[in-house]
């Protein structure tokens, strides 16, 4: 793993100047890099983690079980897909167990997502049957706990 | 008349001078937005894993006082670990003693092993208890000096230089904290041989040994004939980041170890038990996290190390340790009147080198155990401070 992907893994700014600094590299060659991760598709984007109930109040999450047909060429890709394409889709994955997706659904509001459910999503050829699970509270959002570890600690700003 | 407390505190704790980094803290804990380089402590959290199971054994209402020595369990799992990583293999039942802290382990072996006036030689800079722990035991602390041009390193020839009639023990420590000087096989063997030679027993805090980034940490206990005359202190506190459990332990031989068990029993009666619990669960899990957090500190030692050497403060790079040891000679200034400035104007602290030892002088510890944006933050204010000390400089001229 490249030194670049190892410090945005631990969740380093992705900005080549800070990156270069960091690991005592030329910017030009940390652009390089963060080109050539984009280019092979190691790198699919950048985005944000916001602490959901501060930034993004109001609207709505839901995890959503989908059971649907395997296909004679493509097994699940072509409908999993198709599903993954809709925008109110954040994440989709094929899993083992007891349904085949877990779709990731945000929405305004209750309505939307429940609409996004029953009209669109459910009513695709191949669907067998989904279950929705709204999202309450999050406790932690990607790797980022919601509350400060160290918020308690006194800690000594000089120890031997 | 008003009672003369004065007259009641014992003479060689009387004399015992403060703790240089007690006073700076003193200076920096009114600055509370200042960025610390200050901090002889890791800046993650104890890994989660660690912390539930001190929470789950809590729950069990396991609250109760342990054997003296610490529980079977934990000094099971402290041998194998130790053979593990260090080589020597110690007897569970009788070879090691739970302690709170190294610094707890240190107190015990030079209480239980001198006799008032008998001498030991320590390297020097240090960390700040050793000297005072040994004049706590009514011994005498003999200061072994390390040079920058050494980067710090263990220097045999000096500690033979230095003995004299009275020597009963070495204490070691490295990867030293201030300077990330470290102990090669070669000096060490040579070291081992003085020691043979002249009867001296070793205590080796080996607290940082995890935390070696270039070739492998090397106990003196490995070495031929060292075992028997070795007492091994170690802990959680760095590698495991387990500070405020203050949790470690001595390995050493049996009649040694029980000589400080005796010590132990009497002033700290056994280590807390749920800090023994969180201990072994670090050792049984903790491995992983350790070595994240090593790769962590490697990186952001390089980054620092750099940072100096650009700035124009001469800087080795640290073996080991959390520490960068840069020299401020360039500037002119004490290595107090630096940290003392650099804190009121840039609002960066770091620890005075004389605050180790007189032979720390010229030098600051700059702890790499933060973020890296306050490393780089801190270092971009260190060189702004800096290039103003060198404008004032040539203006006065």
């Amino acid at each position: 793993m490249s030194d670049v992907l190892t410090l945005l893994l631990e969740g380093a700014k992705p900005c080549a100047d800070h990156l270069a600094n960091v690991l005592g590299k030329e910017k030009a060659e940390v652009e390089a890099e963060l080109r050539r991760l984009e280019e092979d598709k190691s790198l699919l984007g950048w985005l944000p983690v916001f602490n959901p109930e501060k930034v993004e109040e109001g609207r709505v999450r839901a995890v959503i079980e989908v059971k649907i047909s395997p296909e004679r060429e493509g097994g699940f890709d072509r409908l999993a897909l198709r599903i993954a394409r809709f925008e109110e889709v954040e994440s989709c994955y094929l899993m083992s167990g007891g349904y085949d997706l877990l779709v990731f659904v945000t929405g305004k509001n209750l309505r939307t997502v429940a609409a996004f459910v029953s009209e669109r999503l459910a009513t695709i050829d191949g669907v067998l049957s989904t279950s929705t699970h709204f999202l309450l509270r999050p406790y932690k959002e990607q790797r980022h706990l919601l509350v400060d570890e160290t918020e308690a600690v006194d800690k000594p700003a000089v120890s031997p | 008349m008003s009672l003369d407390h004065e007259s009641f505190v014992a003479s060689h704790v009387k004399d015992l001078p403060r703790s240089g980094i007690r006073d700076f803290f003193a200076v920096v804990s009114e600055m509370p937005q200042a960025i610390s380089l200050g901090i002889g402590e890791p800046d993650f959290v104890t890994p989660w894993h660690v912390r539930e199971a001190a929470i789950f054994a809590l729950e069990k209402g396991r609250t109760s006082y342990t054997d003296n020595r610490g529980l079977l369990l934990l000094r099971r799992e402290i041998s194998k670990y130790v053979a593990d990583f260090f080589g020597p293999e110690y007897d569970p039942a009788n070879e090691i003693l739970a302690t709170v802290g190294v610094s707890e382990a240190i107190d015990v072996a030079l209480r239980a092993i001198l006799n008032p006036g008998d001498k030991v030689l320590y390297h020097e800079p240090c960390y700040v208890s050793y000297a005072p722990s040994v004049t706590l035991a009514l011994g005498e602390a003999i200061p072994v000096g390390t040079k920058p041009e050494d980067e710090f390193a263990l220097d045999p020839a000096a500690f033979e230089a230095a003995w004299e009639p009275g020597c009963k023990a070495l204490l070691l420590n490295f990867p030293t904290n201030p300077t990330g000087g470290t102990a090669d096989r070669e000096k060490l063997e040579r070291l081992a041989r003085f020691a043979i030679d002249k009867n001296l027993l070793v205590i080796s805090d080996e607290i940082y040994g995890e935390l070696t980034y270039e070739g492998e940490h090397v106990g003196i206990a490995s070495l031929p004939g060292m075992k028997e005359r070795t007492l091994l202190l170690h802990g959680f506190s760095k590698a495991f980041a387990m500070t405020g459990f203050r949790i470690g332990y001595a390995c050493g031989p049996a009649v040694l170890i029980e000589a400080m068990m005796k010590v132990h029993q009497y002033c700290m009666m056994c280590a807390p038990i749920l800090s023994q619990e969180a201990a072994i669960e670090a050792l049984l899990n903790g491995g992983d996290e350790v070595a994240r957090m090593k790769e962590q500190y490697h990186r952001r030692r390089d980054f620092i190390v750099r940072r100096f050497n650009e700035i124009g403060l001469s800087c080795h790079s640290p073996r080991g340790s959390f520490y960068a040891f840069p020299s401020i000679r360039s500037t002119g200034l004490s290595d107090t009147d630096f940290a003392h400035r650099l804190l009121r104007e840039a609002e960066v602290a770091v620890v005075p080198g004389t605050a180790f030892g007189e032979h720390g002088a010229s030098h600051v510890r700059a702890s790499f155990s933060t973020s890296y944006e306050n490393l780089v933050e801190a270092t971009d204010r260190i060189a702004r401070f800096r290039d103003d000390i060198v404008t004032e400089d040539a203006a006065s001229v």
